[in-house]
């Protein structure tokens, strides 16, 4: 009866949960302020739970009676997630220093959040699937008030707060729906019960659009996107920068593993769902962003349009669609980690500015940073020759083939509407009249923006093992 | 107990789960007070949640339900924490936890 899981497949949740304890204990008890060592101690552990992931099982494993599973796909997320969240605590890392808020429990509470993303993406099952979000939102509601006597950060923490806690309970109560009209809350035991007859699930459908409702808050996709443009402006710069990233990858992922996993024959019902919200995204993050002033809401609208952009891969509900929103969250983790550099670089005599006008003329004061920001803009336009293309590229064929032809015209429309507010940026940085010069960047933030805008030439010319490792991930899917 | 009138099936407790359900998020949107009002509506949310999960699970005869409304009414504590110090720490920059206070950033 009582026999001990397998914990091979989940050493590296273990590890980095150990990991997480022994770093609040090394930061309670050392008298000096340690956030210095336990950022680096806490990428060290990100790094060893990565070891561990390439190292550790890859097939299709599960442990704990089922609720765990780890396969190519999981390999993959979590190695993006893990990336994302470690480069994010090196910027987070330079900030905190410079506007001197230095606090230890901010590492560790990045490591716990990173822990419950990799829960999230590993889950097989609706209780650790909630286990697994929450041990991530709670850390990300900390994290969006961390700069605790500013007035926007604390508010931001507020509003994500409330919202993020309203987006919990419409997955939970979807979850209990699923639970009590599908029979199980194990995502194999309601794959079978849903291929037996897909029509005759009304209680199950209901309750997937509630999780469905649910996770698109998570990602921020229209029409669930009102905190976005808030908290991405409220919170603290490179904490802004880690929520753009490491918990998109995790909650697409998601939101990946749940349809195309236990739900998959009933695409019929959940594809319009996700189509509509996709076009929407792309809409709405196309045509609100036109009209910001300041850069890190600019940010939040963009992110809400390449989520929606990721979405046409889950809406064509193939392996290729699957494939190209892998491949396009790749590329996404690094273009924003590369511009929140720059954003981060922003900075007139010691203080940080955060407007687009700030950035009028830096084309001829500071050419390095304006010339990297360029860069970023043209991928997240999709431009050739950098990577955004690729990104766009992939999931738009995926819509063409399998199709949704209407899908993949409105994607390209919206990103033109789109590429208008990115070239706007080029245009303030090379024709308008200087304005204060900017400070030159601190090597981390200098160094993070430059290996981004680099990998950006890297990921369009040298794209075929990323896709190939997308491919696989892909495949793991239960898509036919 | 014969008469069909004292007879409680799963569709009851469904009902006053959903009832409670959208009282909660009736009270996040439509309340205009404070913020702790918006705390309390979201443990009624969760807790109608608890009482659709025990009783799929009575329903059912499978402990699953029960064991994931354990979880859920641990998270829920933790959320209240976490909900609370927010609060707390958006209090003493602003002197005020009315929802119409909460007006720094507009979007």
């Amino acid at each position: 009866m009582s026999t001990m899981p397998d914990l091979v497949p989940a050493y590296p949740e273990i590890f980095l949960a150990l990991a997480g304890m022994a770093l609040l204990m090394i930061g309670v008890f050392r008298t000096k302020d340690s956030t210095g060592l336990l950022t680096w101690l806490a990428v060290a552990a990100m790094g060893v739970a990565a070891l561990l992931i390439v190292n550790g099982p890859q097939g299709p494993v599960k442990t704990f009676s089922g609720m765990f599973v780890v396969n190519s796909f999981t390999v993959f997320a979590k190695l993006l997630t893990l990336a994302g969240a470690a480069v994010s605590l090196w910027l987070i890392n330079a900030w905190v220093h410079k506007e001197q808020i230095a606090r230890f429990e901010l590492p560790v509470i990045v490591l716990f959040a990173t822990l419950g993303m990799l829960m999230m993406i590993s889950a097989n099952d609706l209780i650790s699937l909630y286990v697994g979000l929450e041990l991530q939102s709670l850390a990300l509601y900390v994290l969006a008030s961390y700069h605790r006597n500013n007035l926007r950060s604390t508010e931001a923490g507020v509003k994500y707060f409330v919202l993020g806690a309203l987006a919990s309970g419409l997955l939970l109560y979807g979850s209990s729906l699923v639970y009590g009209f599908g029979g199980t809350t194990s995502f194999d035991g309601l794959a079978t019960a849903m291929a037996s007859a897909p029509q005759s699930h009304v209680g199950v459908i209901i309750g997937i659009v509630f999780v469905i409702s649910g996770l698109a808050f998570k990602v921020s996709a229209v029409p669930f996107h009102m905190w976005t443009p808030d908290v991405y402006e409220g919170a603290p710069t490179p904490i802004t920068a880690f929520f753009s990233v490491a918990p998109k990858v995790a909650a697409l992922s998601l939101f990946l593993q749940v349809l195309a996993g236990p739900f998959a024959p009933l695409i019929g019902q959940w594809q319009q769902v996700i189509v509509f919200i996709s076009l929407l995204s792309m809409g709405w993050g196309a045509v609100a962003a036109v009209a910001q002033t300041n850069i890190k809401r600019l940010m939040a609208y963009s992110s809400i349009g390449h989520v929606g952009y990721a979405l046409i891969g889950l809406a064509v509900g193939t392996t290729e669609g699957a494939r190209g929103m892998l491949f396009y969250m790749l590329i996404y983790v690094f273009m924003n980690l590369g511009t929140f550099a720059v954003i981060l670089s922003m900075r007139v005599k010691g203080r940080a500015v955060e407007d687009i006008k700030d950035l009028s003329g830096i084309g001829k004061t500071n050419p390095g940073i304006a010339i990297a920001l360029a860069l970023l803009m043209f991928s997240m336009a999709g431009i050739p020759p950098l990577a955004g293309f690729l990104g766009k590229y992939f999931v738009f064929m995926a819509a063409i083939k399998a199709g949704m032809v209407p899908l993949a015209v409105f994607g390209l429309l919206a990103s033109v509407v789109a590429a208008f507010y990115y070239w706007r940026l080029v245009k303030i940085m090379y024709f308008d009249a200087p304005a204060d010069a900017f400070d030159p960047p601190d090597t981390a933030t200098g160094f993070i923006m430059t290996a981004c805008t680099v990998l950006m030439l890297v990921l369009f010319f040298e794209s075929a093992p990323f896709v190939g490792g997308a491919e696989t991930a892909a495949k793991a899917l239960s898509f036919g | 107990m014969e008469s069909g009138l004292l007879h409680i099936g799963l569709g009851h407790y469904l009902t006053v789960s959903a009832i409670l359900f959208t009282l909660g998020i009736f009270g996040i949107f439509l309340n205009r007070k404070n913020l702790i009002v918006i705390l309390m509506s979201i443990e009624l949310m969760l807790l109608s949640v608890n009482i659709n999960l025990v009783s799929f699970s009575s329903f059912l005869n499978d402990l699953a339900g029960q064991v994931f409304t354990m979880l859920v009414l641990t998270v829920a504590a933790a959320e209240a924490a976490i909900g609370l110090a927010i609060v707390v720490v958006f209090y003493r920059n602003r002197r005020s936890i009315e929802v119409e206070d909460i007006n720094q950033m507009k979007g």
